[in-house]
């Protein structure tokens, strides 16, 4: 079915009714009673017919070729159908994605890349026999280790398409000519994104039809990208992801395992062949996010005034897949000085590809930014809300364009005003409560509006006055069903129970990534064009089987910068004896445009801030240089915010819309809890102990 | 699909007959550790010989006998739950630092399922034990140590050797090491009683021995001598998040002070530091009829951590247990700074 283009108008205020109510959670019962089929839960056909099971061989070498894989003790395991290895697997068509080229070669690029996959009755035969599998390697040396090496190199862009390197004015003349120069790097650990369920998929292949129920953010990139490789149409590949337990963008792009589960599917036609990957794995195949280095100089006049920002990155990417973490993509927008430098250099390192973790960019950008904004408060006398006030830019210093909505102040003045912040001692080591040194901090956080083009709706109508709509979007527990709802009720000015959706399934029209913090306002987008023009073309009340397909488009203006903002307050508190670092109290306040269901935003916002407390306090892969290989490979030692961290925790959103944004009016809420957090909390150390902490995990060795 | 042979023992002297004649033959008592070994592939056993239902859940307060030092005294029974240990009325008044050590450790349900003698017979988190691509001498004797040169912050800092420097994971253990509980033990032969201390092993040349006792042999029980100085003891665990977290350190200790302030008894362990629970002995001797000063306390500890060796990435304990043994010991002394 073709869409129409259909110029979208934004959501009349008078129109809105379902939008903005805390409508619960549609699928909430479902889930809480374990009757929402994850991935390899689905029993359907075609997934019933007799499954297989998969079991991944990794690697043990970082860097080589196999020289012979031999699967003879694992083939005569009882149970074991076939092991697949670089010789015996389908062959892909040419590609430009080394990380989706499974078993089709030799040659070893990570330690713990797929070697060779076992297919059996059983996961438990599968698990067994992959550990008889024996591989003999051709080891060649290696660097694993994060440090700058002779390869070093400064990409053309980094993710998704910005340029590595933007200057502006004269950075090194104002420097040295500024009262006050802040001189700094700062460092953010290896991190894993551990969504809750695993990814894992069922795939069958009937011959004609490659059938796959996944854990994905996007049913659609997954066909799009997996189909050309695999020399089909995309219509041959059918993808469903109704229920999936998170990603933090770990499922934005398919990596290795799917591949792995789809080649072995299609050695089995007519059976199903079903992978979950283990935790252990994850560590490996399925994403991270690369440790960066960020050297930061600001320079300032007397009174705080910013004349120079320079913020040059050092990260690794994998040697065999590039992938450039926007590091200092942030900085540009974020405060105005004329004279200013951004750039990324690039280690190529011999290990898994880094990808998307939840803000990519404006994590490890803004941890860096805000906690050398700190600094800069302490070094001109200054309190650190006011330094940012008095470095508002007027338009965006990046583009020259004017914000739709530039929130920062208010946040940072709401959140001041909520937090208690006047009663706060401007010295740092100026409290100490029993045993625990007590102080608080203050760090902002932003992340831009993007809505993607791409997204299509289609509508029906149905009988009594339901309306059938469907988009190919997947809710990976952001609560996109139930907004998605409520936006099509009010596109269509009915009742949101007379609204019946479909998601996640690529025979529905097609939708772009559950990331980017971009669901909402793109599929949204779609749903509000297609619903003004389902009523143009069938009015107010339809014959039931009418329908329309229509894809967005003057979705976002073109004329504004387009950004949330936001500002965390944390307070923390740090052991005078061991140095235990706690996080009693962390309020975010955020301008985000409009909220389209407080339950489910709070929640996004609430899971941000937590995610940014882990990854403030704990979160850091170990990946051992000598072998490559992530040690710290489960969530016993990889640890994430237990439920003991995380005590009185507050999220506000300020009272706004932004059509300019979207037609939805809202500029997404699914990252931007995760940036700024962590500089408020080594912020709040500082003024707790009067130790600068330069580095995420703040951990309690740090202040002994 | 791996297959084993499961016996649910009926009386302890038929557990110990079946696991001492089978060199495959493993103990499982609430699973929380042995169950993730076998899922990892670090532990095969052919045959598991269940001891969870083996009547040894209760807790009585007892004259003990001598061997354990006589005196009126606390018995627990091997599988006496965690949870249940730390919550008993007898251990939180007369030996706070057990049930104190308890809750510090891992989470509720794994204390609900976690016996006390399983506890003690844990084994180390050390990343690379746990992984059975990498080289282990603990795991496999002779394959190497990873660890040295590799994730170092939970390394050992004191009794390490150059086969394995991990530390022993349990926290009850430190606060048994601390009281000077005494473990008794079936074996083919009959029962035997265990002086804490001596429960535990450095790793010297053989690291897969975490423990002097026997395969086959089973801890029945556990004693608990009551003084003065256990009824005034506590435990610090540091550790990186507030719960669900191994010790970076951890300090058990116990204090008995005269009427002029000065130390009658005292008895200090550390967890995160040995391949062992680390009594302190030599700390203590130095603090024994001295004012347990701040100052005094780390000059104690120093003495105690002069063989200490450290990387880059454990140097913080040295510093951290000396900081913790000082809060937990001023804490005892009512909170005087």
């Amino acid at each position: 079915m073709s869409a129409v283009e259909q110029p979208v108008t934004p959501l009349e205020r008078d129109a809105i009714r379902s939008v903005g109510t805390a409508h619960p959670r549609v699928d909430g019962p479902l889930k809480v009673a374990g009757r929402a089929a994850y991935a390899v839960e689905h029993r359907e056909a075609p997934y019933d017919a007799r499954p297989l099971h998969a079991w991944l061989v990794q690697s043990t070498v970082a860097r080589g070729r196999v020289l012979a894989v031999d699967a003879a003790r694992a083939v005569a395991h009882p149970g074991v159908v076939s092991v697949l290895d670089h010789t015996s697997a389908p062959r892909l068509q040419e590609g430009e994605d080394r990380e989706l080229e499974v078993l089709q070669d030799d040659r070893v690029d990570f330690r713990g890349q797929i070697v060779a996959v076992v297919l059996a009755e059983t996961s438990e035969a599968a698990r067994e026999a992959a550990g008889l599998v024996e591989v003999a390697y051709d080891e060649q040396s290696h660097q694993a280790a994060f440090e700058e090496t002779e390869d070093t190199y400064e990409p053309e862009t980094v993710n998704p398409e910005m340029p590595a390197r933007t200057e502006e004015g004269d950075v090194d003349g104002a420097l040295a000519g500024a009262a006050v120069v802040v001189d700094a790097t700062y460092e953010t650990p290896v991190e894993h994104n551990n969504p809750l369920e695993p990814h894992a998929a069922i795939a069958h292949w009937d011959g004609e039809v490659l059938t796959l129920a996944d854990s994905t953010q996007g049913v659609h990139p997954v066909a799009q990208t997996l189909a050309p490789l695999l020399g089909l149409e995309q219509a041959q590949l059918h993808v469903v992801a109704p229920y999936v337990g998170g990603g933090f963008g770990s499922k934005g792009v398919p990596h290795a395992p799917e591949m792995a589960v789809v080649l072995a599917a299609m050695t089995q036609p007519g059976r199903a062949v079903r992978l979950a990957v283990t935790r252990q794995q994850m560590f490996a195949l399925t994403g991270h996010r690369t440790p960066t280095r960020s050297h930061f100089r600001l320079g300032a006049d007397a009174d705080g005034r910013l004349v120079a920002i320079e913020h040059e990155v050092l990260e690794p990417t994998s040697r065999w897949k590039e992938f450039g973490e926007q590091t200092a993509a942030p900085t540009r927008m974020m405060y105005a000085a004329r004279n200013r430098r951004t750039g990324h250099r690039l280690v190529p390192l011999d290990v898994a590809v880094p990808s998307w973790m939840r803000a990519p960019g404006e994590m490890p950008g803004m941890f860096a930014h805000e906690v050398a904004m700190d600094e800069l408060a302490v070094a001109c006398g200054l309190d650190p809300i006011e330094l940012r006030v008095r470095n508002e830019p007027d338009v965006d210093p990046e583009t020259g364009k004017p914000f739709s909505r530039r929130g920062l102040v208010d946040c940072l003045r709401r959140g001041a005003e909520r937090f208690g912040w006047s009663e706060r001692p401007a010295e740092a080591r100026a409290t100490l409560e029993g045993d625990w040194w007590v102080g608080t901090g203050v760090a902002a956080a932003t992340y831009p509006a993007m809505l993607n083009p791409g997204n299509e709706a289609r509508i029906s109508a149905a009988d009594g006055g339901h309306y059938d709509v469907a988009i190919g979007a997947v809710d990976i527990g952001t609560g996109a069903r139930t907004v998605l709802q409520q936006i099509a009720a009010d596109a269509l000015g009915v009742d949101a129970s007379c609204i019946r959706l479909r998601i996640a399934d690529t025979d529905l029209p097609p939708a772009t990534v559950a990331g980017g913090s971009s669901g909402t306002a793109s599929w949204g987008a779609a749903i509000v064009a297609t619903a003004q023009r389902f009523r143009a073309d069938h009015g107010d009340a339809p014959d039931p089987g009418v329908w329309t397909q229509a894809e967005a488009t003057d979705a976002q203006s073109e004329d504004h910068a387009l950004h949330s903002f936001g500002a965390s307050f944390a307070e923390v508190r740090v052991h005078r004896w061991t140095g235990e670092v706690r996080v009693p109290r962390l309020l975010g306040v955020y301008s985000v445009g409009r909220v389209i269901n407080p339950v489910t935003a709070r929640s996004q916002l609430i899971g941000g801030l937590v995610m940014g407390m882990s990854v403030g306090l704990f979160e850091e892969s170990y990946r051992d240089p000598r072998t490559g290989h992530v040690v710290t490979q489960d969530l016993a030692t990889y640890h994430v915010a237990s439920h003991a961290d995380v005590r009185d925790l507050q999220v506000e959103w300020l009272d706004e819309e932004d059509p300019l944004a979207s037609p939805v009016g809202g500029r997404g809420i699914g990252e931007i809890g995760v940036v700024g957090t962590a500089a408020s909390i080594a912020n709040a150390a500082f003024h707790a102990t009067g130790t600068r902490v330069r580095s995420i995990p703040v951990t309690a060795d740090r202040f002994l | 699909m791996r297959e084993l042979d499961y016996h649910r023992a009926d009386d302890a002297a038929g557990a110990v007959a079946l696991v001492s004649g089978d060199p495959e033959a493993s103990f499982l008592g609430g699973g929380t550790n042995l169950v993730d070994h076998l899922k990892l592939g670090v532990a095969r056993p052919r045959v598991l010989v269940d001891i969870s239902r083996l009547p040894l859940d209760q807790v009585e307060e007892v004259e003990l006998p001598g061997d354990s030092g006589g005196g009126p005294g606390l018995r627990v029974g091997a599988n006496v739950r965690n949870s249940d240990l730390a919550a008993h009325p007898a251990v939180r008044s007369g030996w706070p630092v057990v049930s104190r050590a308890l809750l510090a450790g891992a989470s509720g349900q794994l204390r609900h399922q976690a016996t006390t003698g399983g506890n003690l017979m844990q084994r180390t988190r050390c990343v690379y034990f746990q992984d059975v691509t990498t080289a282990c001498n603990k795991r496999e004797p002779g394959s190497g140590c990873s660890a040295i040169g590799g994730y170092a912050r939970y390394n050992a800092v004191l009794g390490a050797s150059e086969h394995c420097v991990t530390v022993h994971p349990s926290d009850l253990a430190v606060a048994l090491a601390a009281v000077d509980a005494v473990v008794v033990v079936l074996g083919p032969d009959g029962e035997r009683r265990v002086p804490f201390e001596e429960l535990h092993r450095l790793p010297g040349d053989a690291p897969e021995r975490d423990t002097t006792l026997a395969h086959g042999e089973l801890i029945t029980a556990v004693e608990l001598p009551a003084s003065a100085a256990a009824a005034t003891s506590t435990y610090h665990k540091a550790r990186d998040r507030a719960s669900y977290a191994f010790a970076l350190v951890s300090v058990a200790a116990a204090l008995e002070l005269d009427e002029a302030g000065r130390v009658a008894d005292v008895r200090i362990a550390w967890g995160g530091i040995a391949h062992k629970p680390w009594r302190a002995r030599v700390a203590e001797q130095a603090l024994l009829g001295a004012e347990p000063t701040e100052e005094r306390v780390a000059a104690a500890c120093a003495d105690e951590l002069a063989d200490a060796r450290t990387s880059e990435g454990n140097a913080f304990k040295v510093p951290m247990v000396t900081a913790a043994t000082q809060h937990v010991l001023q804490s005892l002394q009512g909170g005087r700074r």
